[in-house]
């Protein structure tokens, strides 16, 4: 098996899953054609990342994608998300959602799933930019899908500040394109690879300019604060499956254009820039993450506000750099995906137990929804970075990368801010599981759809704490190296 | 790099002054339709020099770009916008911050930071074209205009067109500064954006059916 044929089995997949919502009138068969094709996406994505963790890019379809470690990574913590959320929302979307519309739910959410696939394939940073406004039109269809007031405004205001903060990006990627026209001449093939090889005699400044306007383009995607005033929004208004795909699986995918960027302008010898503007971004992310957190009432709302503090987490992570700063970011992508799905699902099930995303009404859930609410429970440890949890290893390797690249201070700041969203993040969680809320009386028991993927995301969260696989380690020094040199594309 | 002749960079400037002065237009203007008017003829001008810069710098494939800005942003796009604003019987900004003659000044300031910027590029990049400097002078300007546009202006019409213009001065850029760029890029940018347009109008759509308004001033629940 080749990269091509594993990225052709994880995108035919969620094609054929549109084409049945849409066409079958059958909600039962939009549902199970769409949780086939999220696991044969699984199962084809495993497969890219340990062909294309072995090294060496493959560029195909004439030089139109780029399936590289960096990419399989990206592709793999969607793949995964797809699969979680669609298994939840078999237990969960018919009580949101009245049975027509289910089709065309479902033609979305593959949809989405689809260009997100799509998305850090893409060779061409022009075509990833294409690739990612693709999956801010989609998705919006999503968050807006209850057709309430506040759907509505967070759709629409998801577009408008995603869109005018990624036309940015695009005026940042045509900087770029004009900074290699002084070297190769005004018209030559724009890929990754091409414009790494032309930055060493590239024109810093412009370079510079360029890659801070793709940092802020892209970073108001990621949800890097202070470019993150969609995302509470978007997160919270979605129906839960999708809040799940938006917050693991989304915004890593931007993180890609970020990452690959910054390599570049590493190329061009101006990386200190870069690497600084990264590290600024995540600890004011951190910083307005921790804020927020701690006042927050509306339970999905805090769930995305965790996801503004785990996105500034992966920035510091990449802002660090080194091999081991870079590990450690792809660790804590995979696990925040894995953890962030399991938190929402847990909120979706409280919320609808005690009937409405107010924490306040919240009350002993580990009494009322024993199973969910533990799973739960141990979800919101692992997430804020608790061992024996994946994510306690990753923000662990982080601030090592942070001292080994000399940003003691910073690392100092961080440690401070992380002990403050624990104890927020955690304040909130005892009140809601031990504490009397003000809806009581018997929830009608979970269903087993809604359990399973919450259980499928904290098993692997334990594994992934207790022991960091070494295969895991070549991918990402495969990354790192790929990072580097950018080698294998391209011309 | 290229160099033009003396007509071909008047020219150039020409129409690159034509399109600031046109956003100095839209930023002043409290009705809808003249804003949505000054829009439809900048596009016209970026289109004009689609092809002024074909002509002269032989990229053939720029005529297809001036051609597709023409069809889409030039007609198809306001078409859509008009018929919008005809249907909602909102004829103007009713929600400004500031009044447009003081979004006037800020727009002026605003185009002396993308000046400096511009020149400060230039200087690195040694002994470059004015049309170059004009060029990132007035795609800088757009862009931040655009968001002042964005930031002060709550009627859905307004931050569509808003979002349009944004694109504007990457479109007027990038004919002067990279020609040669595939044109697969900006063929699909005229794609995404018509999908763009269609997103734009559902949403309008779920404003007035919802919200009874179409300010996004009125869309104030979600905060914190």
């Amino acid at each position: 098996m080749n990269a091509a044929t594993a990225f052709t089995v994880v995108v035919l997949p969620p094609g054929v899953a549109i084409v049945v919502a849409l066409v079958s009138s059958r909600a039962r068969a939009a549902e199970w054609s769409n949780l086939l094709a999220a696991v044969v996406c699984a199962i084809a994505a495993v497969g890219l990342v340990v062909v294309t963790g072995r090294g060496g890019a493959e560029v195909t379809l004439g030089g139109y994608l780029l399936l590289d470690a960096l990419a399989g990574w990206a592709i793999l913590c969607v793949a995964l998300v797809y699969l979680l959320a669609s298994i939840y929302s078999i237990g969960y979307i018919r009580h949101e959602i009245e049975p027509r519309r289910l089709g065309r739910f479902y033609a979305l959410f593959a949809g989405f799933a689809l260009t997100m696939f799509l998305a850090p394939a893409m060779n061409h940073p022009g075509l990833y930019w294409i690739a990612i406004e693709l999956t801010t039109l989609v998705s919006t269809f999503l968050v807006g899908f209850h057709r309430t007031r506040e759907g509505t405004e967070a759709a629409w205001k998801y577009i408008i500040i995603v869109s005018a903060g990624i036309s940015l990006a695009l005026l940042g990627t045509m900087l770029m394109y004009w900074a290699g026209t002084f070297e190769l001449g005004p018209r030559y093939d724009m890929t990754w690879a091409v414009l790494h090889q032309a930055a060493g005699h590239g024109n810093p400044l412009i370079m510079s300019l360029a890659f801070l306007l793709i940092l802020v383009g892209y970073g108001t995607k990621v949800g890097l604060a202070p470019m993150h005033t969609w995302l509470p929004d978007a997160h919270s208004q979605g129906p839960t499956p999708v809040s799940a795909m938006l917050s693991g699986a989304l915004l890593n995918t931007a993180m890609v254009g970020i990452v690959r960027s910054l390599s570049i302008l590493d190329a061009t010898g101006r990386g200190t820039l870069g690497h600084g503007g990264l590290v600024l971004l995540g600890i004011v992310s951190l910083l307005a993450a921790a804020f927020l957190i701690v006042r927050q009432t509306d339970v999905k709302r805090l769930m995305a506000y965790s996801s503004v503090e785990h996105m500034g987490v992966i920035a510091l992570g990449f802002g660090f750099g080194g091999p081991l700063g870079i590990a450690a970011a792809l660790y804590h992508m995979v696990g925040h995906s894995l953890n962030k799905s399991l938190m929402f699902f847990g909120a979706g099930n409280a919320a609808r137990a005690c009937g409405g995303n107010d924490m306040t009404r919240m009350g002993n859930l580990l009494h009322r929804l024993p199973t969910s609410g533990g799973v739960w429970l141990a979800g919101a440890v692992a997430i804020t970075g608790a061992p024996p949890f994946a994510l306690f290893l990753s923000e662990f390797n982080t601030l090592r990368a942070g001292l080994r690249a000399g940003y003691a201070g910073v690392v100092a700041a961080v440690l401070v801010l992380l002990v403050v969203i624990f104890v927020g993040f955690l304040n909130h969680f005892r009140g809601m599981a031990l504490e009397q809320g003000e809806s009581e009386g018997e929830a009608e028991p979970v269903s087993r759809w809604c359990l399973v993927p919450m259980w499928l995301a904290l098993i692997p969260l334990v594994v992934l704490g207790l022991w960091w696989p070494t295969s895991l380690t070549r991918v990402f020094h495969v990354v790192a190296q790929g990072l580097g040199t950018m080698t294998g594309g391209g011309s | 790099m290229m160099s033009f002749t003396p007509l071909a960079a008047s020219l150039f400037s020409l129409l690159t002054i034509v399109s600031l002065i046109l956003v100095f237009v839209m930023l002043g203007s409290r009705w809808l339709n003249n804003y949505l008017i000054a829009f439809t003829a900048q596009c016209w001008v970026v289109a004009a020099l689609s092809a002024a810069v074909g002509y002269y710098g032989d990229y053939p494939e720029l005529y297809l770009v001036a051609l597709f800005t023409v069809l889409f942003r030039g007609l198809l796009l306001p078409y859509l916008v008009f018929r919008i604003i005809r249907r909602m019987g909102v004829d103007r900004e009713l929600h400004e911050i500031i009044r447009p003659s003081s979004a006037l000044v800020a727009g002026a300031f605003l185009v002396i930071l993308a000046l400096v910027v511009a020149r400060r590029i230039g200087l690195s990049i040694g002994n470059p074209d004015d049309v170059i400097v004009l060029a990132l002078t007035v795609t800088v300007s757009i862009k931040l205009i655009g968001f002042l546009m964005l930031a002060v202006r709550h009627e859905a019409i307004s931050q569509i067109l808003g979002l349009l213009v944004l694109e504007n001065g990457i479109f007027l850029g990038s004919q002067l500064l990279v020609p040669g760029m595939p044109l697969l890029l900006e063929l699909v940018i005229l794609f995404d954006l018509l999908v763009a347009v269609a997103c734009f109008g559902v949403l309008v759509n779920y404003l007035i059916t919802h919200a009874g308004s179409t300010s996004s001033l009125q869309l104030r629940g979600l905060r914190g």
